[in-house]
């Protein structure tokens, strides 16, 4: 077991044909996922060689999941095109839909991620997120899978490096599924949804959960964690040293006069008794902490 | 990107949203033309980016268009809140007979839009939300649907408009949406919309935010950037496509992910409290860190005089740390005599020991490795002391 994917998960790539997406596929397909096939309008019944397997390429995801069982989907489509493209996979009513492209106007992606909760047929991760993966069993996105391999912690982070960091940190631990939830204002799969998931998921012994200034998604982890989580949670935010109204590389990391402050986020969650580490190491060290007590 | 008010009040009117003659000035001199041709009564009104304009003086009224440049002369120039002014917006008198609140923003926290409609106009509107919650109506907009006009009426009611006025605030209701869906706004708020003695609604002052991943489809969108009071790092920066936030440290950051460049931020702040030195500015160089990019992101850095180290802190993910190192010793080949500070470099990750081997093997006398973040920040910190 793992969250949101496993290793009988089936993946189309959008975007398969462009560079970024071929680079991309690659890797994961060398990962152990079961990529089954890409979609890039205008291309269908072309294929592409990957990792010395023949990948076809169809013009739509309906098309493509009626051939091939896909159940989830990687988006490396270009902004201009990332809301056509949701949208077909919405369309096909793919259960998992892994958004990559940074860039997406927010208009886009309200209007998709809308589409997506009114079809309810399909959770999406990101945008502008490094995707998922459960190490030795699916890769969905651009992380890397060396880092670490199969473990019992559950990591869930808005950032694409700060996640790898985290593994590394805890890479003698290992992961059960790290999740990139995105770095943009508007996102599909959020902290609360991966926290729930982790709680529920029986190879998941405890949560790592790294925010970032700007908006209150992480203050409404910590009501979340207060009702619904009883695994230990260690936490990182990022950016206390954020000034005011600047945003920091993330569209959505910005402090807005007093509110979305990494302070502000770290004392919400030390109230529902997360323990919140000052740096990447030190809230490694907390998490090896409560690890090596449970199994001492 | 926030627009001035000047550019939100032209944007209104662009998409017929009901606004008063305004015209923008950056002399005394073009202050009284401008209120010569709306008939001498105007308002001088401080262009910046900032909240509680008026309190700091920088909102007059003038009586005629010899005291307008008069008004103007005094307010350009002015500092409010670090903001200098540099130019005033010329804006047409009128008596207002009642104040309202009308906008739409991105909704982050519910994932779509929300209009907000208040008959309590004029003043901060958290200050309404806070003390008066009753007075100001909050309704979430499917992204998918819009506005239509029976939405917009229900808004209108629940903002408590009275009844001679309704018909017009729904009406600037959907011509706002309609300009907040065509031009990618995130924010589009008007405030006061007032009502004048003659019975008319209109926007006397607006904020607008656009947003900037939308820029490809908004080619006249360029035009509203503000290079004037950019800084000219972030402004250098911004040329060749880094992401760069000026800040007022001495330890100049570079690392690759926009995440793991704030949380060097904050190791480097603490490292520093001991030292008394703080980061120098945010720079993410994303996942490519070529050579050439490494070599832009170190001569913007070294170019800010208040840097006195720099901190590289990368972790490999998909770029290989060997990769990286490249980069590192190539842009200083670049750079050649322009690279004079210490450059402290952390390696982690993909093809970490090849990297630091290049590293190591180059032994340029600026470059010092140090194995872990937080070790690596400790050392930048203290040399910035020095």
């Amino acid at each position: 077991m793992a969250i949101f994917v496993n290793e009988n998960t089936k993946v189309l790539v959008q975007g398969m044909t462009g560079s970024e997406g071929t680079k991309h596929t690659a890797r994961m397909a060398k990962s152990g996922t079961k990529i089954v096939g890409g979609v890039t309008p205008g291309k269908g019944g072309q294929s592409v060689e990957i990792e010395g397997v023949t990948l076809p390429v169809f013009n739509n995801v309906t098309e493509a999941v009626a051939a091939t069982g896909a159940n989830a989907s990687v988006v490396f489509v270009p902004p201009k095109f990332a809301k056509a493209a949701v949208i077909d996979a919405i369309d096909a009513k793919l259960p998992l839909v892994v958004v990559i492209t940074e860039g997406i106007p927010v208009h886009d992606s309200a209007a998709f991620y809308a589409y997506a909760v009114a079809k309810g047929t399909t959770r999406l991760v990101g945008p502008n997120c490094p995707g998922l993966i459960s190490p030795g069993k699916s890769n969905l996105g651009i992380i890397p899978a060396d880092i670490t391999g199969p473990g019992r912690i559950g990591l869930v982070s808005k950032s694409g490096t700060l996640t790898y960091q985290m593994m590394y940190e805890l890479r003698d631990f290992g992961i059960s599924t790290a999740v990139g939830i995105g770095g943009d204002p508007i996102i599909g799969t959020t902290h609360i949804d991966c926290l729930r998931a982790f709680q529920d998921d029986p190879d998941t012994d405890a949560i790592v959960m790294i925010g970032e200034i700007g908006g209150d998604a992480e203050e409404r982890a910590a009501a979340f964690i207060a009702e619904y989580v009883t695994k230990p949670v260690v936490g990182y935010v990022a950016g206390f040293t954020a000034p005011e109204g600047k945003t920091m590389g993330h569209a959505g990391a910005i402090v807005s006069g007093s509110s979305g402050t990494a302070a502000a986020k770290q004392s919400a969650l030390e109230a529902v008794g997360v323990s919140v580490g000052k740096t990447p190491s030190e809230a490694a060290q907390l998490m090896r902490t409560i690890l090596n007590n449970k199994k001492g | 990107m926030d627009l001035f008010e000047y550019q939100a009040r032209d944007l209104f009117e662009s998409h017929s949203v009901p606004v008063l003659g305004g015209a923008v000035a950056y002399t005394p001199e073009e202050a009284e033309a401008a209120a010569e041709s709306m008939g001498g009564r105007v308002v001088v009104k401080a262009q910046v980016k900032v909240g509680g304009r008026g309190k700091a003086g920088g909102v007059k009224l003038a009586e005629s268009a010899s005291d307008a440049r008069a008004k103007a002369a005094a307010i350009l120039g002015m500092d409010i809140k670090g903001h200098t002014v540099n130019k005033v917006m010329i804006a047409q008198a009128a008596p207002i007979e009642a104040e309202y609140y009308l906008a739409i923003l991105l909704d982050r926290a519910n994932r779509n839009f929300l209009v907000m409609a208040s008959v309590a106009g004029g003043m901060e509107i958290e200050e309404v939300a806070h003390k008066t919650p009753e007075k100001l109506a909050r309704i979430g907009i499917d992204p998918n649907i819009g506005i239509s006009k029976e939405k917009a009426r229900e808004i209108v009611l629940a903002g408590q408009f009275p009844v001679d006025v309704v018909d017009q605030v729904v009406d600037v209701l959907l011509k706002l949406w309609a300009a907040f869906v065509a031009e990618d706004a995130t924010l589009m708020e008007i405030n006061p919309l007032v009502k004048t003695s003659d019975g008319k609604v209109v926007a006397l002052d607006g904020k607008v935010t656009l947003d900037d991943s939308a820029d490809f489809r908004h080619p006249g969108h360029e035009a509203l950037i503000d290079h004037a009071s950019a800084n000219p790092l972030e402004a250098a920066a911004k040329a060749k496509n880094l992401n760069y936030v000026k800040l007022d440290g001495q330890v100049g950051i570079i690392g690759n992910g926009a995440g793991l460049v704030m949380s060097t931020l904050d190791v480097v702040a603490y490292a520093g409290e001991k030292f008394s030195v703080k980061p120098a500015n945010f720079l993410d160089i994303g996942g490519g860190a070529s050579a050439q990019v490494m070599a832009d992101g170190l001569g913007i850095i070294l170019g800010d005089p208040d840097v006195r180290s720099v901190f590289v802190n990368v972790f490999g993910g998909i770029t290989a740390c060997d990769a990286v190192a490249n980069g590192i010793v190539q842009a200083l080949e670049m750079l050649g005599d322009k690279a004079t500070k210490p450059i402290v470099v952390r390696l982690d990750g993909n093809n970490v020991l090849e990297g630091r081997r290049i590293l190591n093997e180059a032994a340029h006398p600026l470059i010092q490795q140090v194995d872990t973040m937080d070790g690596a920040a400790a050392r930048a910190a203290e040399l910035a002391a020095k």
